[in-house]
């Protein structure tokens, strides 16, 4: 493995280029350079993994228990990469994907404080998934943050919150989350489950699968460590953080009945959701997903999206997991391979199978996991019109559903011009699906036919500075010299 | 607020100042984790209703740990590593252009 740690490394150029080194990226990036490709996997974080294998090179946490053996499995991913030639970038945002003029893509890069455009001949989008919104009053005081953001603190610092906190949301990443933390030494003075009890309805047609799949024992394992010792509180129906200037409590309603519990540090969690923004802004097609009920680039049985040359692998192209995020790597990696014709299809359909069947199995039991922890739509659609959904731009329930109605706004790219939701910062990352949600509601209509933001390069702010320093290509000169 | 685990593996420290206090944290850590280390919440106000702010979500996608580092502002404090001697400061949210006072 090559390191690149400052951008005049980059010797470009690649002919595979990888976003993201979480399973799928690492996967997929290992794969493409056994074969003999030159490969570029850039990641935004400063040690690799992604968010499930955060920090596994490099975590301060000594005991392998805390965070269970899963975590440890992606030891063995990275050490595979390293055994390779591919060049792996850290620290380095990918702000723009797009086809250039040899057929091949230009990618907009920055590490260090400098940008650099530099070209590839296929391009894997690994970028992973991100944490649900999980839109209620006072979600913006500090001291709140997402179930995964303590994870995150966990596993690259060996930090636990340190005073009271309570754990609320749904889905088996919250357990986990909730038996790591305990077993971290956590004061976790409560988990309130919000998994709607009428889920079990519709999830039960899926319970077959699920039965047989790995999800059981593992999800077994979970409830049984976490249930054993933490006060859980089941069909929770409303939550409201309270405080001023941080959080306080929470008030939690369930049965009908309403209490406030005081705490130091509120974790949200409503499962995890596609990563889109760069498959978006780089013009690959998607579609709203009912089951997992979530906006998802569209892709075939190679991953490849709606762009030729472009595929999406492991949780940004729909959530797997883990283990199906790596597979789904390398099966991507394998094709593009193929495209640029260093593979037959013959041999790829070889090498992929085992993949493939592995694939299969991973993923079995799924289905069950989306519909029982499909969040109520009271969560998905808050009510209280003052709950803020765009934190950037500090826009209410209210003046979404208002603007809706009373203005006929029928999608999010027109809201985005009455009211500024999506155009701060985070670029609709913590409101785009609450937005969509909210005028799908007020017009009864569904999010699929309400549709999504239409995103633009960069993805990540960048300084003009950094703009300004990229050397002028032959086309951008002829553009505007006359 | 956050603190480290009992049995966290010993690393070396590195020095930093946040809005001029003098701090330490685990070299490894994140400039976001840092803070959440040494007891700080909020890292910014809102460029609209000046509310204060802090880490949200710890892998760059929220934009809620924006910190000014030595001088530069608009810094995902989440994605970028800690170094000796960092300046951190709080991000000035609501502008007021008139010479109003928040």
């Amino acid at each position: 493995m090559i390191a690149i740690n400052a951008i005049d490394q980059l010797a470009e150029p690649y002919d595979i280029a990888i976003v993201g080194a979480g399973p799928a990226g690492l996967a997929a990036a290992a794969r493409a350079a056994e074969l003999g490709l030159s490969v570029l996997l850039a990641d935004e974080n400063p040690a690799p993994g992604g968010q499930i294998y955060r920090a596994v090179t490099t975590t301060p946490v000594a005991k392998r228990d805390v965070l269970g053996e899963d975590y440890w499995k992606g030891g063995a991913l990275v050490e595979r990469l390293t055994k390779t030639t591919a060049s792996y970038a850290p620290g380095c945002t990918v702000w723009s994907v797009a086809p250039d003029e040899e057929g091949g893509f230009e990618l907009g890069l920055s590490l260090g404080g400098r940008a650099r455009l530099i070209s590839a001949g296929q391009i894997i989008l690994a970028t992973g998934a991100q944490e649900r919104p999980f839109p209620i009053p006072g979600w913006t005081l500090p001291g709140v943050m997402t179930a995964g953001a303590a994870q995150i603190a966990l596993k690259s610092s060996g930090l636990v919150p340190s005073g009271r906190t309570v754990i609320a949301g749904c889905g088996p990443l919250l357990y986990l989350l909730a038996g790591q933390l305990a077993a971290a030494g956590a004061d976790i003075v409560a988990v309130l489950d919000t998994t709607p009890r009428r889920n079990w309805l519709s999830a039960l047609p899926a319970l077959p699968d699920f039965l047989r799949s790995p999800y059981l024992a593992k999800g077994l394992k979970l409830m049984a460590a976490a249930r054993g010792k933490l006060s859980f509180r089941t069909g929770v129906t409303a939550l409201a953080a309270q405080g001023a200037d941080k959080v306080t409590g929470v008030t939690v309603t369930r049965g009908g009945k309403t209490e406030t519990i005081a705490c130091d540090a509120l974790l949200l969690h409503h499962g995890v959701i596609p990563g889109i923004n760069l498959s978006n802004a780089a013009g690959c097609a998607q579609h709203f997903d009912t089951v997992q009920h979530c906006w998802t680039p569209t892709v075939d049985d190679w991953f490849a999206s709606s762009i030729p040359g472009i595929a999406i692998a492991g949780d940004g192209a729909g959530i797997g997991g883990a283990e199906s995020a790596a597979l789904r790597g390398e099966i991507a990696a394998l094709d593009a391979v193929r495209r640029l014709g260093h593979l037959t299809e013959g041999q790829r359909d070889s090498h992929a199978a085992p993949a493939r069947a592995e694939l299969a199995r991973s993923l079995r039991g799924r289905r069950f996991l989306d519909l029982l922890y499909r969040p109520a739509e009271t969560f998905l659609a808050p009510p209280a019109n003052e709950t803020i959904i765009c934190r950037c731009e500090e826009v209410t329930a209210g003046q979404i559903r208002d603007t809706a109605s009373r203005l006929g706004v029928t999608g999010p790219n027109q809201m985005k011009a009455f009211l500024r939701c999506g155009m701060g910062p985070c670029q609709g990352r913590l409101c785009g699906p609450t937005v969509v949600e909210l005028i799908a509601q007020v017009h009864g209509v569904s999010p699929a036919d309400t549709g999504y933001y239409r995103l633009r390069p960069p993805v990540k702010p960048i300084t003009l500075a950094e703009l300004a320093a990229l050397p002028p290509s032959e086309a951008a000169v002829k553009a505007v010299v006359r | 607020m956050f603190r480290p685990i009992a049995d966290i593996k010993p690393g070396p420290s590195l020095g930093f100042t946040f809005d001029g206090s003098p701090m330490t944290a685990r070299a490894g850590d994140t400039v976001a984790a840092a803070l959440l280390a040494n007891g700080i919440q909020a890292c910014r106000q809102t460029p609209v209703s000046g509310a204060a702010r802090g880490p949200y979500c710890m892998m760059g996608v929220c934009f809620d740990c924006l910190v000014v580092i030595d001088g530069v502002g608009n810094r995902q404090g989440c994605l970028v590593p800690l170094r000796e001697g960092m300046r951190i400061e709080t991000q000035a949210g609501r502008r007021h252009p008139d010479g109003g006072q928040s």
